[in-house]
C-alpha cells in the first residue's frame, strides 16, 4: 500500500483510528480460526459510518481488498485479512442508537455486543434471541455477516429472522438502505440476502433488530441416555408429539467428560445428555414438560432433572456452552466443526463417524443442536505428534462429506469463510454457485469486500460498463474473466 | 405445450424444470416476454406488464416430493396449491404455518413470488422465514437450486429469500423447501370490542407486551381486535384469562381469519405496512379493513392513492396496490433501488421475465 494512501487513510480516521505497525497489525492476523493467518496491509477502526464509508471510497479508487472484521470471534476464517488487503475493525462502533420497546426494535451498530442487545432490554422483559456460544464477546456486525445461530434458533430463528432493516456501505462506497422498522418494503428483499453474505456484500453499520418479549416462563430438562442413539429416539419422540422446544441440544460421554472436567456442571455421566427446554405460558410448559418427561423414560432415560431456578438453567447451560472450549481440558488440540444432517439420519451419522474414530484413531466429541440437526464433531488431536493435524484435517472433511451426502449441509451457523470453501462444490453444483455469483456481481462488480471467502474458486464479473480495469485477482494470474 | 391463450398471451405448462428452461432459454433467445403463473389468484398484482408473448404455468408441476415429517421439512413443487399441500402436510399432524388468500387456488410459486403470508405471521414469521431451499430456472434457461432440505444451514447465499416476493422477475420458482411446524392441538379464536381507535390500540399493544403466546392478532372494522390461541387446553385457558384482563373478549369464529379475503370486490386494495404502535393512526383512513398485529394491513380504498401513500410513507411504512389503478403499484424503493436493479440485470439482463411489473420499472 502506498504511502498516499496511508496517510489518506490517517486523515480520514485521525491518529488513533490506523494501525500500520507491523507488531499492532499482527492482532489482526486472524479470528477464531487460528490454523489461517495472514497479516494485513493497514488495519482502520473507524468510530462511525461515514469513516467506513470513506474508507471504502478508497479502497474502491484504489482497488485495495477489504475485509470487516467485528469481535473476530468466527470459526470459519471470514474475518481472515487478505494479502495486500486492509482490516476495516468495527468493534469501536458500539453504540446502541434506538429503543422502541412498545415496537419491539432495537437500531444498533455493528460493533454491539450481541449480549448487550438483551442487557439493554432485559429490564423491560424483552431479549434478543439468537444466541451464539459466544455471544458475551461476538458482535452483531459479525452476526449479521454470519447469520449466526444458537442453541434457541430452534424456535426462534436465526439473524437473519430477527433483523428487520440494515444500513450497508456497499464496495463501491455508498450509502444504502435495506428493509427498515416496518416489514416488507417494496422491492426485493435484499436484506435477507445480505445477512449471511460473510461480509462479501459490503459493510453493515446500522441495524434495526427485533427484540423478543421473555416468556412467561423457562424450563430446562436434563435427561441422561445410556447413548446418544437412545437421546435421538427420545427426540424424535417430542417431535412426533407435535412439541417445538425452544431448544434441545445432545452431548455424548466425550463432550460431557470435557464439560464436567471444564466448569462442573455437575451433568450425569452418561452415554448420551439430552437438554430439553420449554418457554411460554405456564399452563402450556407444565403441560408440555410432563409429557417430555415421559417420552425421555419412554426412551431408557435413567435419570432426569428439571432445572427449576435460574441459577439452575445458569448451570446447565453454562457446561454446553463451554463445550468447545472444554476440549481443551481432554486434548491438546481440536478442530471444531459445524455440519447439519437431516435429523433422523443422526444414529447414523454417528456410527459413521465412531467408525471412522477407530480407523483413524482420532477421538471425536460430539455436541449437537440435535433438534434441528446440527452437529458440531470436535476432532480432537495433538500438534505435536507428526501426521496428526492433517489426519484430523482430513477425517473433520470425511464427516461433512457424510453430511452432504445425507442431504445436509456444510455449515449450519459457523459460515463457509476460508475454511469450507473447498467444499461449496461438493454441497452445490456448478449452476448454483454461478446464480450465487450473480449476486456477488450485483453487490461487488469488483469483488473488493472480502474476496477469496465463500466461494470454491475466484471468478470474475462479466464487463462492467465503462473503462475496462483490471481486477487483482485478475493481474495476479489468478483468475480469469469470462 | 401451448394450452390456450391469456391476454393474447400464449399459455404454456411445463412437465418439469427442464421443460421449463427450455422455453425460457427459447424466450429469452427471441425476445419474447414471460409471465409466469401458478393458480392465476394474483396474476394482476404488481404493474401490467410492458410485454407479455408467454403465460408460463407452472400448475403442472405440482407434486409434494417429499414431506420428511421427522425432519419437519417438506419438499413441494411449485404448482401444488396451497390446500393440497396442508392437506398432505396434516395427515403426520403438521402444517406450513402460513394463512394465505385463496388457499384452494394459491399455489406454493404463487404465494412465495408475491410474497403472501397472513396473520400466523405473527408467531411463525412470514415466507421468508419458513423457506429453507429453492430451485429457480433463470430467464436463460439456468437451473439453480439455493439452500437445501435442512432447518439450519449458511452455506452460500440465501437465495431463497431473495426469490421471496421477486414477483417472477429474477427466475421461475419451480421448487421449494419449507421447514413445518406441528398442528395445534387445539386452538380458539377470540374477539374483543375495543371502544375506540384509542382502546383498540392500547389492546393491541397490551396483548403484544404481555409475556403471553398468542398465534396471531389482527383488527377489523369497528375496533374489533381478534386473538387466535393454540396449544394445550391448559395453556389456552390460562392466556384466555390474562386477556380478559386487558378487554371484554367473547368467543370469537375462527370464520373472521377469512375477513382479508372478503376484502377483495369492485374497489381496489391496498397493502399497507406500518408500525404496531401506529395501527390506529394507519386504520383511520379505511372503512374496511383488516390490519395485522405485525403492522401489516389490507383495505379497500377509492381515493387520492399517492397522497395516502405519501402520508404512509412519510410514518416511514409504505403502500402497495394490490390490481389494477392508475398510480404504480409499489411506491418508493428507497436508495437501494439502482442495487435492485444490478441485481435483476444479473439475473436477466433481457428483461424477460415480467417486464416492468415490479419497483421501479424492474
Amino acid at each position: 500500500m502506498s504511502p498516499e494512501t496511508l496517510e489518506e487513510l490517517r486523515r480520514i480516521l485521525g491518529p488513533h483510528g490506523l494501525i500500520s505497525s507491523p507488531e499492532e497489525i499482527k492482532t489482526y492476523e486472524c479470528d477464531g480460526l487460528t490454523n489461517f493467518r495472514v497479516v494485513p496491509s493497514a488495519v482502520v477502526l473507524p468510530d462511525s459510518a461515514d469513516q467506513v464509508q470513506a474508507v471504502v471510497c478508497v479502497c474502491h479508487r484504489e482497488r485495495i481488498p477489504f475485509v470487516a472484521r467485528g469481535s473476530g470471534t468466527g470459526l470459519s476464517g471470514g474475518a481472515l485479512p487478505v494479502k495486500g488487503g486492509i482490516v476495516i475493525g468495527l468493534a469501536r462502533m458500539k453504540r446502541i442508537l434506538e429503543v422502541d420497546l412498545p415496537n419491539a426494535r432495537i437500531v444498533v451498530e455493528p460493533g454491539v455486543i450481541n449480549l448487550e442487545v438483551t442487557g439493554r432490554v432485559a429490564a423491560a422483559d424483552f431479549f434478543y434471541a439468537p444466541d451464539p456460544s459466544s455471544q458475551s464477546v461476538c458482535s452483531i456486525g459479525g452476526n449479521v455477516a454470519e447469520n449466526s445461530g444458537g442453541a434457541h434458533c430452534l424456535k426462534y430463528g436465526f439473524t437473519t429472522t430477527h433483523v428487520l432493516g440494515l444500513e450497508v456501505v456497499l464496495p463501491d462506497g455508498s450509502l444504502v438502505h435495506m428493509g427498515g422498522k416496518t416489514l416488507d418494503a417494496p422491492g426485493y428483499d435484499l436484506a435477507g440476502v445480505f445477512v449471511g453474505s460473510e461480509g462479501t456484500l459490503g459493510i453493515a453499520t446500522k441495524i434495526t433488530l427485533r427484540i423478543v418479549k421473555r416468556p412467561e416462563c423457562v424450563r430446562t430438562l436434563l435427561a441422561a441416555f445410556n447413548s446418544p442413539t437412545e437421546a435421538g429416539a427420545a427426540v424424535s419422540g417430542i417431535i412426533a408429539a407435535g412439541m417445538l422446544p425452544a431448544a434441545i441440544e445432545m452431548m455424548d460421554n466425550l463432550a460431557i467428560q470435557a464439560a464436567e472436567a471444564a466448569v462442573h456442571a455437575n451433568y450425569p455421566n452418561c452415554g448420551g445428555l439430552l437438554l430439553v427446554e420449554l418457554d411460554g405460558p405456564v399452563a402450556e410448559v407444565d403441560a408440555l414438560m410432563a409429557h417430555v418427561d415421559q417420552i425421555c423414560r419412554q426412551n431408557g432415560a435413567w435419570e432426569i432433572r428439571v432445572a427449576q431456578s435460574d441459577a439452575e438453567r445458569a448451570l446447565v447451560w453454562k457446561g454446553r456452552k463451554a463445550a468447545f472450549a472444554a476440549m481443551g481440558r481432554i486434548s491438546p488440540n481440536y478442530i471444531v466443526q459445524d455440519g447439519v444432517i437431516p435429523r433422523t439420519a443422526l444414529p447414523q451419522i454417528l456410527s459413521e463417524i465412531e467408525q471412522l474414530s477407530i480407523e483413524t484413531g482420532l477421538r471425536v466429541a460430539n455436541v449437537f443442536h440435535a433438534g434441528d440437526g446440527n452437529l458440531h464433531p470436535l476432532v480432537l488431536y495433538d500438534r505435536r505428534i507428526a501426521g496428526q493435524e492433517k489426519a484430523a484435517e482430513k477425517l473433520s472433511e470425511r464427516i461433512l462429506e457424510l453430511c452432504i451426502e445425507k442431504g445436509g449441509s456444510i455449515t449450519g451457523e459457523h459460515g463457509v469463510g476460508e475454511e469450507k470453501k473447498h467444499m461449496m462444490s461438493k454441497m452445490f453444483a456448478e449452476p448454483d454457485l454461478q446464480t450465487m455469483h450473480r449476486v456477488r456481481c450485483a453487490f461487488d462488480p469488483l469483488q473488493l469486500s472480502n474476496p477469496t471467502k465463500v466461494f470454491p474458486r475466484p471468478r470474475m464479473c462479466g464487463e462492467t460498463p465503462g473503462e475496462y480495469v483490471a481486477h487483482p485477482l485478475e493481474i495476479a494470474g489468478i483468475a480469469e474473466r469470462f | 405445450m401451448s394450452a390456450g391463450e391469456w391476454f393474447g398471451a400464449t399459455v404454456v405448462e411445463p412437465a418439469d424444470e427442464n421443460e421449463t428452461a427450455s422455453i425460457l432459454r427459447s424466450a429469452n433467445d427471441t425476445g419474447q416476454a414471460v409471465i409466469p403463473a401458478g393458480g392465476g389468484t394474483k396474476l394482476d398484482w404488481g404493474n401490467p406488464p410492458r410485454k407479455a408473448d408467454i403465460l408460463l404455468s407452472v400448475r403442472r408441476m405440482n407434486r409434494v416430493i417429499e414431506h420428511a415429517w421427522a425432519d419437519l421439512t417438506v419438499t413441494v413443487e411449485a404448482g401444488c396449491t396451497i390446500a393440497e399441500l396442508q392437506r398432505t402436510l396434516a395427515e403426520h399432524g403438521q402444517r406450513l404455518a402460513v394463512d394465505p388468500l385463496w388457499p384452494e387456488r394459491a399455489t406454493v410459486g404463487g404465494i412465495l413470488a408475491t410474497n403472501d403470508s397472513g396473520a400466523l405471521r405473527l408467531a411463525f414469521g412470514a415466507l421468508r422465514d419458513l423457506i429453507i431451499g429453492v430451485t429457480l430456472v433463470l430467464a436463460d434457461g439456468t437451473i439453480a437450486m439455493s439452500g437445501g432440505k435442512v432447518v439450519k444451514n449458511v452455506a452460500g447465499y440465501d437465495l431463497p429469500k431473495l426469490a421471496t416476493g421477486s414477483l417472477g422477475t429474477l427466475g421461475v420458482i419451480t421448487r421449494a423447501v419449507f421447514r413445518l411446524h406441528p398442528l395445534p392441538r387445539n386452538a380458539r379464536t377470540l374477539t374483543i370490542a375495543a371502544t375506540d381507535a384509542n382502546d383498540m390500540q392500547r389492546i393491541i399493544l397490551a396483548i403484544l407486551g404481555a409475556r403471553l403466546a398468542v398465534t396471531a392478532v389482527q383488527v377489523r372494522p369497528g375496533n374489533e381486535v381478534d386473538v387466535l390461541l393454540e396449544g394445550t387446553e391448559d395453556g389456552i385457558a390460562a392466556q384466555e384469562a390474562v386477556i380478559r384482563e386487558i378487554g371484554t373478549v367473547r368467543e370469537g369464529s375462527p370464520a373472521v381469519w377469512k375477513a382479508r379475503e372478503e376484502l377483495w370486490g369492485d374497489a381496489p386494495i391496498v397493502k399497507f405496512t406500518t408500525l404496531p404502535s401506529r395501527i390506529s393512526a394507519a386504520s383511520a383512513a379505511f372503512s374496511r379493513f383488516v390490519i395485522q398485529a405485525t403492522g401489516i394491513g389490507y383495505a379497500q380504498f377509492r381515493g387520492d392513492l399517492q397522497g395516502l401513500r405519501e402520508t404512509m410513507e412519510q410514518d416511514g411504512g409504505s403502500l402497495a396496490v394490490l390490481g389494477k389503478s392508475d398510480v404504480d403499484a409499489w411506491g418508493n424503493a428507497g436508495d437501494a433501488l439502482p442495487l435492485m436493479r444490478a441485481v435483476k440485470t444479473q439475473f436477466d439482463p433481457k428483461k424477460t421475465l415480467n417486464p416492468g411489473r415490479f419497483v421501479g420499472g424492474i
